[in-house]
């Protein structure tokens, strides 16, 4: 039967026209190439996944298809028609609606507001509610949650997931032929990812295309017809879901050559006792944390967007502390509750995002150095130049250990380039004297040469033995930099693999892919 | 031969520049405020003799005290509106306490040293307690002080000032060498000023005072003390406007509008010395600067018989021309 069935849909994939077309996309921001050459079909009645890294120009292919971004080069083709989009507002009429990761519902209007928002039904000038609330309804009711969803509830007291309703529940009044959806379960408990799911499946029964992007290979395997692989800009290729294993799909998500150097990494006898232990620890977005991290060793955290790398290291330095469990500090417990305890402690933060976390950009690069340890010490107390009472040279010192390349340290870091402004914001932590340190994303756009340094200057850390935990979503870096890794998923810890493992093995742990569940395999092994 | 004469205007022009470069680091300020000072002295004599300069600085110290307090805020990312309430507040309430007694003069100064810093601390800790952007809070903190302050005195002025009391605003230090005549209030500046620059620029609040105005964010996650270092800020912006508030009344008269439009005219005074609304930049040299350069600016168009009017419209112009100028040099700078 299913080989019959398979035979039926090549058949009728064939024979149909695709609902939506990309050829030979392009799209280059500054510095980075986003889309190169992407060409992809579409075809009604179909759900098309699109999975990839972060950074892999999944996002910048769906906003192209929306209209928010205009490609470079290439064209989309709209049921065989060639279309350019100027505005998302023209997309949506042409029948592609985009639901995006962030909503964008008046949170204080009601549903039927929003769904009708800027179309109205009006008698004589003035909205006509009532009319508009019962078309809000017949909307509701026709994709099945108008028990769920009152028309004139207030969307901020909806969930996350009946907003998506809502949502979708728009793209419909709008006639939508192609739905976009941009990682629509990342914030959506199990049941809640079921009945979008569900309702999914019904809208491409219906003749719908679907196109979702998503990072949890569950879904994509339990739901999708096809799944779309890029990587870096490029399309790797576009598989049936029912001829792969998830593997196989993550083999195309990271393939690639490690042609960066790394130092070396640890040897054994380098690793020394435990300082940081946490031990089933939990707060609103991490559950049950538990990990040591000993000194002299990087301890790479892998993980996807969203999967909890950022707050567990916020929760570590106190910016949203651990509610629950226990947090050993040098082999005594410490309940870090702000970021001061913490640089008190000697723990050191280098934030993933350098310009809104991490630098002061109208201060000299000598007080952006220095403010770590004048935060600690009297309010009042007066400031030397170069570093504190007990050192007095401590800015020119940090300077040469980090190598910032500068005519003055009177200079505002806002005129240096990211990579010298990432080795201020090290040398600030340095200047607090951490013997522990948090990498979040250490070189997250900065250039290849800087991005070296800094790999050497971690390692350095590591030989005066401090202890490293360092955050990576390039999965070279975790590679080439970790003597251990630790792979979240889902704002837990789904597991700990030994240095040097492949980039398949942590892929297929961020992506959850451990728990697609036993009968889908089955039931793909029994097709065969 | 030609070498030579090649020579000679290179090295001329390179020393041209070097000078030019110096002159350009020396900020506008002070470039406007003599600008300024000479035209007034063409128009008027008195600006040309010491006693008339003296005078003149005199008028002007509490405004430069007013303005080196709202300089801290505004570095802060914050402002303060509630100065000029407290200047109100200040010479009312004074008034009343003194009622022509000179014995109560150290009395009626503690009492308001203390209003003062009730109204620092209730400012600072709305906004970093209960995260009520500053200008709405001290836009409240105004109406409130002033109402507090007429509903104390019973709606109008009562009792009288002391000279004693006055003294700080108007009197003068006799037989001082070079200048005969020297005002207090400009040694309370002076004295002020001096002790703003060590807290300013050479302690590590000052610090944390420009790292909270350029990126809270940053400064948050580098351990500084968010709440405590905003809380001082206000606190020593309320003590430096009853201070001021002390010295305007020396020379005015007891009256409820007394303090009206001043926070306006500091604000104005800071930009026009360079502080960056926003936060991150300041310099308490600059800030008494540009506070003299209101009053010069006051004084001209005093001296042009323009009516008050004018004064507010100027006030609002500076103000844009300020902020526009310091937005263009930067994008420049970019």
């Amino acid at each position: 039967m299913t080989e019959e069935q398979k035979q039926k849909d090549e058949k009728t994939a064939n024979r149909i026209e695709p609902l939506l077309e990309v050829q030979s996309i392009s799209k280059r921001f500054p510095g980075v190439v986003a889309l190169d050459n992407v060409s992809l079909k579409f075809m009604p009645g179909e759900i098309h996944a699109v999975v990839g890294e972060n950074g892999a120009g999944k996002s910048t292919l769906m906003k192209i298809l929306a209209g928010a971004y205009i490609p470079d080069t290439g064209s989309i083709l709209l049921k065989g028609e060639k279309v350019t989009f100027s505005h998302p507002q023209q997309a949506q009429h042409k029948g592609i609606t985009i639901i995006y990761q962030e909503f964008n519902l008046l949170p204080d209007r009601t549903v039927a507001y929003n769904i009708f928002l800027g179309r109205e039904p009006s008698k004589f000038g003035i909205i006509d509610i009532r009319k508009m609330n019962k078309d809000a309804e017949d909307l509701l009711r026709e994709i099945g949650v108008e028990k769920m969803i009152s028309p004139t509830a207030m969307v901020s007291s909806l969930s996350v997931a009946e907003q998506q309703l809502v949502e979708i529940a728009k793209a419909i009044s709008f006639n939508a032929k192609v739905l976009i959806m941009d990682e629509p379960t990342a914030a959506l408990t199990y049941t809640e990812v079921k009945l979008l799911l569900d309702l999914v499946v019904k809208l491409k029964e219906n003749g719908m295309a679907v196109i979702f992007i998503s990072h949890r290979l569950v879904e994509v395997f339990d739901f999708a017809e096809k799944i779309t692989v890029l990587k870096d800009g490029q399309l790797v290729g576009t598989v049936n879901v029912t001829e792969v294993k998830p593997e196989d799909v993550v083999h195309m998500m990271v393939g690639r050559s490690l042609d960066h150097y790394f130092p070396p990494l640890g040897k054994p006898e380098d690793f020394g006792e435990v300082v940081l232990k946490v031990t089933n620890a939990s707060n609103k977005f991490l559950k049950d944390i538990s990990f040591e991290l000993r000194k002299g060793e990087v301890l790479g955290i892998a993980g996807l967007q969203g999967s909890g790398r950022t707050e567990m290291a916020q929760a570590v330095f106190g910016v949203e502390p651990f509610t629950t469990g226990s947090v050993e500090l040098r082999g005594k417990a410490m309940i870090i509750k702000n970021p001061a305890t913490a640089i008190k402690n000697r723990i050191g933060f280098v934030t993933e995002d350098r310009k809104s976390e991490g630098i002061l950009p109208k201060q000299p690069i000598r007080d952006n150095m220095l403010l770590t340890v004048r935060a600690i010490q009297f309010v009042f107390g007066p400031i030397f130049k170069n570093g504190i009472r007990k050192t007095k040279n401590l800015v020119p010192n940090l300077g040469k250990q980090v190598d910032v390349r500068t005519d003055s340290y009177d200079r505002e870091v806002q005129y240096l380039s990211g990579g010298n402004q990432q080795k201020v914001v090290l040398a600030k932590w340095l200047a607090s004297d951490a013997d522990i340190f948090i990498f979040d994303e250490p070189t997250r756009g900065i250039d290849v040469e800087a991005k070296a340094s800094i790999h050497d200057m971690i390692r350095d850390l590591t030989k005066k033995g401090i202890a490293v935990l360092m955050i990576s979503s390039e999965l070279p870096e975790i590679i080439g930099m970790s003597d251990r890794v630790l792979v979240m998923w889902d704002g837990h810890i789904e597991g700990e693999l030994p240095a040097k493992s492949s980039e398949p093995e942590i892929m297929l742990m961020a992506t959850g892919g451990k728990h697609i569940k036993e009968p889908q395999s089955v039931s793909a092994a029994g097709k065969e | 031969m030609t070498t030579t004469t090649l020579k000679q205007p290179s090295k001329i022009l390179k020393i041209l520049k070097a000078i030019w470069n110096g002159i350009r680091r020396i900020p506008a300020v002070y470039f406007i405020f003599f600008g300024i000072f000479i035209v007034l002295g063409l128009l008027s004599p008195t600006y040309q003799s010491t006693p008339g300069i003296m005078a003149f600085l005199r008028r002007t110290s509490p405004l430069a005290i007013l303005a080196i307090g709202e300089m801290i805020v505004l570095s802060t990312g914050g402002y303060d509106l509630s100065i000029g309430s407290i200047v109100t507040m200040v010479v009312l309430g004074s008034s009343l306490l003194l009622n022509n007694d000179p014995t109560m003069m150290p009395t009626a100064i503690w009492t308001m040293l203390a209003l003062g810093l009730l109204i620092g601390l209730v400012n600072g800790f709305v906004v970093s307690y209960l995260k009520i952007p500053s200008f709405i809070a001290t836009l409240g903190m105004m109406l409130l002080v002033k109402g507090g302050a007429l509903y104390w005195v019973g709606g109008a002025p009562r009792g009288y000032l002391t000279e004693n009391w006055r003294a700080f605003g108007r009197g003068y230090f006799e037989n001082v060498p070079l200048v005969d005549r020297f005002p207090y209030a400009l040694a309370i500046l002076l004295i002020l000023a001096l002790v703003t620059y060590f807290i300013y620029h050479r302690s590590n609040f000052g610090k944390q005072i420009l790292a909270i105005g350029d990126n809270v964010r940053a400064s948050q996650l580098s351990g500084v003390r968010v709440r405590l270092v905003r809380m001082i800020a206000f606190v020593i912006s309320s003590l430096f406007a009853v201070i001021g508030g002390i010295m305007i009344g020396g020379f005015g008269g007891v009256n409820v509008t007394i303090g009206e439009g001043l926070e306006m005219q500091t604000i104005a005074a800071c930009v026009v010395g360079g502080v960056l609304l926003g936060g991150g930049k300041g310099s308490v040299m600059n800030v008494v600067f540009g506070a003299f350069t209101m009053e010069a600016i006051f004084n001209l168009l005093n001296l042009l018989g323009l009516p008050k009017p004018y004064k507010d419209a100027v006030q609002g112009l500076i103000i844009i021309a300020a902020v526009a100028y310091v937005a263009l040099s930067t994008r420049k700078k970019k």
